[in-house]
C-alpha cells in the first residue's frame, strides 16, 4: 500500500511538471508582450507589394541571427532584437502578425543578394545604407544611426581610439565584406586586421586573446559588452556616422514610402521607442529619435 | 571584365595570399602524409594504430570542423599564433591523410620481391622502404597525389573563412557586400584566380608523371 501511495504521489508531481512547463512554453511561444499591432482589413492599390504581401499573408524578412540586441535567435527559435522589433512593425502595418513572419538568415556578405534574388521581401539586419548598395538595392529609412566604435577587453588600457591601433600593434577583428572592415583599414596595416564571418567569432578570438579588438557599429559592440559580465569595454567616441536603412528591391518606391510612413506613425505612437526600450535599450541608456528620412528613389 | 581589371591588384594580394598558403600546406601534407603512411606499413603494431586513428579521425572529419579546431580550439588551449599558420595547419592535417592513403596504396602496388629482396641483402626495415620501396611507391602514384593537392587547392578557398583573410576567395566578400559589385563578374575572377593555380598544377603533374614512370 504504502508503495502505491508514493507511486500516486510521484504521478501526480510528473503530471503537474508536465503541466506547467507545457503553460511555460506556451507563453513563451505567444513572444514578447511589446507585440506590435497588427493592422485588421488593410487595402493597398493592387500590384503593389503591399498588396501582394498582404494577400499572401506572409512576409520574408531577412535578419541577423547573432547579433545581441538587434536580432538574435534565443535558445527557444525566436528571434529578439531591435531590427525585429522593427521589422515586426512592418509586418504589423501589412496586416501580417508576427506569428506569419518567415525569418531569414542575413549574413552581412549576402544582403544585396537575398533581395536581388527575391528570396526576401525585405532586410532589416544592421545594414548601413550607402551608395554603392544604393546601386543594387533601394533603402527605406534610415531607422537608427549608428556609428563605429572599439571593443577591447577591461584590463587594455593600450588602445584609446583609432589612432592607437597602429602605434599599438594591434590585432583588430571585423567582419568581411563589412563596412567596418573597410573603414578600419585606413587606421593599421593589412596584416593587424583579421576577418571572420560573423561578429561571435570576433568576440570569441578577443576572449582568446588572438585579438585585441574587436571593431563594428557601437551598438553591436554594446550587446557583447553586456553579456561579457564586465569583461570588456567599449573605448573612443564613435568615428563613423552608419545610418541604419530596411534594404528592399531595388526602384521599389511605393513600398519605401510605406515603410517610411509606417516608422513616422510607430514613432508617433510610441511603439518605435518602445521597441528600443524592450531591446537594444536595455543597454543603452539613450532612447533615440527616428532619424530623417532620405528620398525615396 | 571591367570589374576584374579595376580591382586587379586587390585580386592579385587575394592570389599570393592563396598560393602561399597552397604551396606551404602542399609541402606540409606531402611530407606529413608520407610520414604517416610508413606508419601505417611499419612492423610495429603502436605505429600502425596511431597511423591508423590518424588517417580514420582526419579523413572521415569535414575540412570546416578541422579548421575550425585550428581556428578557435588551439588559442583555448593556450596556443596564440596567427590564423594564417592555424589555417595551414587544419589544410595540412585534412590533406595528409588523403596523401598518406594514396602513398600507401603505392606501396603496396610495389611488387612484395622488392622488399624481400632488399631483406635478403642485409637493408633493414627503415632502409628498405627508404631506399627500395618508396621512390617506386611515389613514382606510381603521382596521378592521385595531384588529385588530391588539386583538391587542397579548392579547399583552402575555406581558410578565408577561419580569420586569414585577404585569400582569393575572401577578396569576393570585399568587392561583392562592402563595395556593392554585383556577384557573378567578381566570382568569375576568383575563379580565374583558382584556375591559375590548378590548370599549371595539373599540366605539371602530366610532365612530372611522364618523367619518373618506371617501365614495369
Amino acid at each position: 500500500m504504502r508503495w502505491k501511495a508514493v507511486l500516486r504521489v510521484g504521478v501526480a508531481m510528473a503530471a503537474f511538471a508536465v503541466a506547467t512547463t507545457a503553460c511555460g512554453q506556451q507563453q513563451g511561444l505567444g513572444s514578447s508582450s511589446s507585440t506590435p499591432s497588427v493592422a485588421q482589413g488593410v487595402h493597398f492599390e493592387p500590384g503593389t507589394t503591399m498588396a501582394k504581401l498582404a494577400e499572401a499573408h506572409t512576409i520574408r524578412i531577412g535578419t541577423k541571427f547573432d547579433q545581441p540586441l538587434f536580432g538574435q535567435q534565443i535558445l527557444s527559435g525566436n528571434l529578439t532584437g531591435f531590427d525585429t522589433e522593427v521589422a515586426r512593425i512592418i509586418a504589423g502595418a501589412l496586416g501580417i502578425p508576427p506569428d506569419k513572419v518567415q525569418w531569414v538568415e542575413s549574413p552581412s556578405a549576402q544582403r544585396e543578394e537575398l533581395i536581388k534574388q527575391g528570396r526576401v521581401d525585405l532586410v532589416v539586419a544592421t545594414y548601413t545604407i550607402n551608395d554603392k548598395r544604393r546601386q543594387q538595392v533601394s533603402f527605406a529609412g534610415p531607422y537608427y544611426l549608428a556609428g563605429q566604435s572599439l571593443m577591447v577587453k577591461s584590463d587594455n588600457t593600450a588602445i584609446t581610439g583609432p589612432d592607437s591601433l597602429r602605434g599599438a600593434r594591434a590585432k583588430v577583428c571585423s567582419v568581411q565584406g563589412s563596412t567596418p572592415a573597410e573603414n578600419i583599414r585606413k587606421y593599421i596595416d593589412p596584416a593587424q586586421l583579421t576577418l571572420f564571418d560573423v561578429y561571435s567569432k570576433c568576440a570569441d578570438a578577443l576572449r582568446t586573446g588572438q585579438v585585441d579588438v574587436v571593431t563594428t557599429d557601437n551598438v553591436v559592440l554594446l550587446g557583447f559588452v553586456s553579456n561579457s559580465n564586465g569583461a570588456y569595454k567599449l573605448v573612443g567616441d564613435t568615428f563613423t556616422k552608419e545610418p541604419y536603412g530596411i534594404g528592399i528591391r531595388k526602384g521599389d518606391v511605393a513600398f519605401c514610402t510605406f515603410i517610411n510612413d509606417t516608422l513616422t506613425q510607430a514613432a508617433k505612437s510610441g511603439a518605435y521607442a518602445n521597441a528600443w526600450k524592450t531591446t537594444a535599450g536595455k543597454v543603452a541608456e539613450q532612447t533615440p529619435q527616428l532619424p530623417t528620412f532620405d528620398s525615396c528613389s | 571584365m571591367d570589374i576584374i581589371f579595376d580591382n586587379i591588384g586587390l585580386y592579385r594580394d587575394g592570389f599570393i595570399t592563396t598560393l602561399q598558403i597552397c604551396l606551404y600546406a602542399a609541402v606540409g601534407s606531402l611530407l606529413l602524409g608520407t610520414v604517416i603512411a610508413t606508419f601505417r606499413v611499419s612492423p610495429l603494431p603502436p605505429l600502425r594504430a596511431a597511423g591508423t586513428a590518424w588517417v580514420t579521425v582526419f579523413r572521415n572529419c569535414p575540412l570546416t570542423i578541422v579548421l575550425f579546431f585550428c581556428a578557435f580550439g588551439l588559442p583555448e588551449l593556450g596556443i596564440k599564433g596567427a590564423y594564417f599558420w592555424f589555417g595551414i595547419t587544419g589544410l595540412v592535417l585534412y590533406t595528409s591523410a588523403f596523401v598518406c592513403e594514396a602513398v600507401r596504396s603505392g606501396i603496396n602496388a610495389v611488387a612484395p620481391g622488392q622488399a624481400e629482396a632488399a631483406r635478403a641483402v642485409g637493408l633493414t626495415f627503415t632502409q628498405s622502404l627508404r631506399d627500395v620501396v618508396l621512390p617506386q611507391a611515389l613514382r606510381s602514384v603521382v596521378p592521385p597525389l595531384g588529385s588530391v593537392i588539386i583538391a587542397m587547392v579548392k579547399n583552402s578557398a575555406i581558410v578565408g573563412a577561419f580569420g586569414v583573410g585577404g585569400d582569393l576567395f575572401s577578396v569576393q566578400a570585399r568587392l561583392t557586400s562592402a563595395q556593392g559589385l554585383s556577384l557573378i563578374p567578381v566570382l568569375l575572377g576568383v575563379a580565374l584566380g583558382y584556375l591559375i593555380i590548378t590548370i599549371p598544377a595539373g599540366l605539371a603533374l602530366g610532365v612530372i608523371e611522364r618523367r619518373v614512370a618506371v617501365m614495369r
